[in-house]
């Protein structure tokens, strides 16, 4: 028998060492958070970071192996680790694939709610004014049909997308009629106009409903108003009404947060639950449209938001701790990206960013843009995403045009200042729409944005309650898992 | 208790002498089945005997310690081969390989047995601390002409046969050939590859192994750190993480399924926690993940020492192995380990491992409530068992 070899035989030189790239960021007086190429953290002591970057450590001695393992060094010989690492990185990144999966159909501006916040819509009975005309919707329909996705998604927004019901089943019944797509259909509701013609339709479409619900009656008829101040009702009716029809996965609510909101998260989340709904999706005030005009936008900043999402996070999670399985959305999201490699296409997080590449916006009047947010900055004059109209545009000529190109080559994360070092890059997204619209520039000063601040602040409560709370983590792990 | 796989016949006359030799398929007497050259009635009594004559049969193989030279001296001039009653296990459609001079016999297949496994060589590139098979270096290629010659005697209806050694990879065009073989001749068998997976980080023979295109193939890969000199040092081979890594990323880019084994002992159990995070985090994509008790037998006797860890010392950190890789999608099981040496969360994934022919259990067993579901022990070498084994009562008694 030969003899066998001790394990120091087996360990490499220093100098046989190399670093893989990785980004950091000091959490505490001694304390270093340290991510890979793929963003898989780990935390390290001021000494061990030096001595990581020197490169200044052996096998056995612990650090060898933590930062092995975590993909920050590798044997200057070996393949391994970097494949390893290219293969996630492909993994992730692999949302690409799919380019332009989702459409959005504008039927109509008009709306019959009247909310403070809303960004884009109108007031008024011209329906020939403010609504979609068919040959505009079929020009639409063959642009979303050029994509090179194999199956896309169609959604109708507004104003209130219902009060052009007969355009919507005009196009439903043209996108099912084209073959070489599978295609999913969503209506954007406040589901006041909601009837039983509306739901057999959507039950025999397989189409899918999302509404608002800003929480309880109080706070969901200020910020929402309509004559007859029903506006809550009607949404809860539609809900319920739409459980029961369309199945009790097939109905989803968004919430608006406003400045009325931020002392009611627990009510709100309240309200949620007690729908039967599954989940809620804590949002921030976007700074678009009639927000910005209206100074809503201005009147709370992100340190004051992410208190709010803290204070609604742990909410939820008490919730689970009760044992009832409830989520919030946007957690869930980002826990997917830190803690998986499935590609998740989010539109509002991702780099290169969703403008264009993940979603393309039909207006009323034919104009097309490279987001939602890209049509309500075009409602206060700012046309800067505005790709073109589809009486003269094909869908190459929208996605090649210099303004979309240029949105997304000048805001990239993997390469824009404070993103490319940032040590949530990998789990981040690249926002011109939002960064043009706060700071007129694609890319944008991201201390000064609001944007980074709340991401930052997400990511480090989640990787806190991961780090340091046994029972929390293992809930928002089950979130991450499906 | 062990079946004994290996022996030496009492007799064997009729073989050709240019021939070293043979592959004897074994076949019930009164069998309807097409004869093949390779076929021998299978005789466990001086009745059978008579009848197998009678019969015509050309070859015929005695299961008996009893002679029978009475039954068969001087009028029969067939194949004739007779082995010791304590090979009665064989039976009808099992495959055996014989050597005319030495006479001894190896049972190669087993009809009845869902644990079939054929050793490809004995040469190995790694030299693994508790290999259970220790290598040699040998020329063995003999074996890979046997296992051709074997193939096609294997009953269609096996459900399932796996291909160990030494390293199976180490001629690896030639066996290829058998897998595709295997492709051709039992498009119902699942094949199970046991290699160390280090000759796959050369993109010519993972080409060449996808290329088989066999529609039930997967490759058992051991994978025992997420560092390199930990793996490096228990298989003995500087770079094998390296090149075993490389190899399971090209087999999953090329689409192939992969297993990855871990083998718990006193290297690796203490670290199964990181080992399996490290894989739900980096090899989710894998089809399955064996997290393995060890066999007590080959190099692992030799370093016991360095080696044995009692399981009751490793379930928690198995636990949150198993748990983490679960939640990760991953699709895990526990093997070769007893349920009353594990927590109760790892039972689900805990599978009756232990092939047939050397799985055992002991006397406290038969209290035991779980028995029938439990993998019980290995027979083989020298068992070391855990003091954490004993009866799971599952009723409550007053």
């Amino acid at each position: 028998m030969a003899r066998f070899l001790a394990p120091e035989a087996f360990s490499a030189a220093t100098e046989d060492l190399s670093l893989l790239p990785f980004n950091l960021e000091r959490t505490g007086t001694n304390q270093y958070l340290v991510s890979n190429v793929v963003g898989d953290f780990i935390r390290l002591t001021e000494d061990e970071l030096n001595r990581l970057i020197d490169l200044r450590i052996r096998p056995g001695d612990g650090l060898y192996e933590k930062t092995y393992a975590a993909h920050l060094i590798t044997g200057t010989n070996q393949k391994a680790q970097r494949q390893l690492l290219a293969a996630r990185l492909r993994s992730r990144m692999s949302f690409l694939q799919h380019v332009t999966p989702l459409h959005i159909f504008v039927v109509t501006l008009r709306c019959e709610h009247s909310c403070p916040y809303c960004q884009v819509s109108r007031q008024s009975t011209d329906r020939s004014r403010f609504d979609m005309s068919e040959e505009t919707a079929m020009r639409a329909l063959d642009i979303a049909f050029a994509s090179p996705a194999a199956r896309i998604k169609i959604e109708f927004q507004g104003g209130e997308p219902l009060l052009n019901f007969p355009m919507i089943k005009t196009i439903v019944a043209a996108a099912k009629s084209r073959s070489g797509k599978k295609v999913d259909f969503v209506i954007a509701s406040n589901l006041a106009l909601l009837d039983d013609v509306v739901l057999d339709f959507c039950k025999a479409n397989n189409i899918l409903l999302s509404t608002s619900l800003d929480g309880p009656a109080d706070l969901h008829n200020k910020n929402r108003p309509r004559p007859g101040a029903n506006s809550h009702e009607l949404a809860v009716a539609g809900i319920r009404r739409a459980k029961e029809i369309l199945g009790p996965d097939r109905v989803g609510a968004l919430m608006t947060t406003t400045e009325a909101s931020l002392d009611r998260v627990d009510d709100i989340i309240d309200e949620y639950l007690q729908l039967g709904l599954d989940g809620i999706f804590l949002r921030p005030l976007s700074p678009f449209g009639f927000a910005i005009k209206t100074k809503q936008f201005a009147k709370y900043d992100a340190q004051k938001w992410l208190s709010i999402y803290e204070h609604g996070l742990r909410r939820v999670l008490e919730i689970n701790r009760q044992g009832t399985p409830f989520r919030e959305f946007y957690a869930s999201l980002l826990l997917t990206r830190m803690l998986s490699d499935r590609p998740i296409g989010y539109v509002d997080l991702r780099s290169p960013a969703g403008a264009g590449l993940g979603a393309l916006v039909y207006n009323y009047d034919g104009s097309v843009f490279a987001s939602d947010e890209g049509r309500m900055l075009a409602e206060t004059g700012d046309n800067a995403f505005r790709l073109g109209h589809v009486d003269q545009d094909s869908y190459n000529s929208l996605i090649l045009s210099d303004k979309l190109i240029g949105a997304i080559s000048s805001s990239l994360t993997q390469c824009a200042p404070e993103c490319s070092t940032c040590v949530y890059e990998s789990h981040c997204g690249a926002d011109p729409v939002y960064h043009h619209a706060t700071q007129g520039d694609a890319l944008g000063i991201k201390p000064l944005s609001a944007f980074c601040a709340r991401q930052k602040g997400i990511m480090g409560l989640l990787l806190d309650i991961l780090d340091n709370s046994p029972e929390d983590a293992a809930i928002l792990r089950r979130w991450a898992a499906s | 208790m062990t079946l004994p796989l290996y022996g030496t016949a009492s007799h064997s006359a009729g073989f050709r002498p240019d021939k070293a030799r043979s592959v004897v398929r074994l076949r019930a007497v009164d069998s309807s089945a097409e004869r093949q050259a390779a076929d021998f009635a299978l005789a466990k009594t001086p009745d059978e005997v008579l009848r197998a004559r009678e019969a015509g049969w050309p070859s015929i193989f005695v299961v008996s310690d009893g002679s029978i030279d009475s039954q068969v001296s001087g009028t029969f001039d067939g194949r004739l081969v007779a082995v010791p009653q304590k090979y009665g296990y064989l039976g009808d459609g099992d495959v055996l390989g014989f050597d005319h001079s030495s006479r001894k016999f190896r049972t190669l297949f087993r009809r009845n047995s869902a644990h079939n496994s054929f050793l490809v060589t004995e040469r190995c590139n790694n030299y693994c601390l508790m290999c259970s098979q220790p290598p040699k270096d040998v020329d063995d290629r003999w074996i890979l002409s046997e296992i051709k010659e074997t193939l096609p005697l294997i009953d269609l209806a096996t459900h399932a046969l796996t291909f160990t050694g030494g390293e199976t990879l180490s001629d690896w065009e030639d066996f290829i050939g058998v897998l595709k073989e295997c492709r051709d001749r039992l498009p119902a068998t699942a094949i199970q590859v046991l290699t160390n997976g280090r000759a796959f980080a050369n993109s010519e023979i993972v080409d060449a192994w996808k290329d088989i295109g066999h529609p039930n193939l997967m490759a058992a890969i051991p994978v025992y750190a997420s560092v390199d000199h930990i793996h490096d040092h228990v298989v003995q081979a500087k770079g094998a993480f390296d090149e075993t890594l490389l190899g399971i990323l090209k087999l999953k880019d090329r689409g192939q399924r992969v297993e990855i084994r871990v083998v718990l002992h006193a290297l690796t159990a203490p670290i199964i926690e990181e080992t399996g995070r490290w894989i739900a985090r980096n090899l989710p994509f894998v089809d399955h993940v064996a997290l393995m008790g060890l066999e007590n037998t080959g190099f692992a006797i030799a370093n016991d020492a360095m080696l044995w860890m009692d399981p009751m010392d490793y379930g928690d950190g198995l636990a949150k192995a198993v748990d983490c890789l679960s939640a990760a999608g991953v699709n895990v099981s526990v093997y070769n380990l007893p349920k009353c040496v594990l927590p109760r969360s790892v039972w689900p994934h805990a599978l009756q491992s232990i092939s047939d022919w050397k799985n055992g259990f002991v006397e406290e067993c038969n209290r035991c409530d779980e028995k029938s579901t439990c993998s019980g022990f290995f027979t083989t070498g020298r068992p070391r068992f855990s003091r954490g084994v004993r009866a799971i009562i599952s009723r409550v008694t007053n």
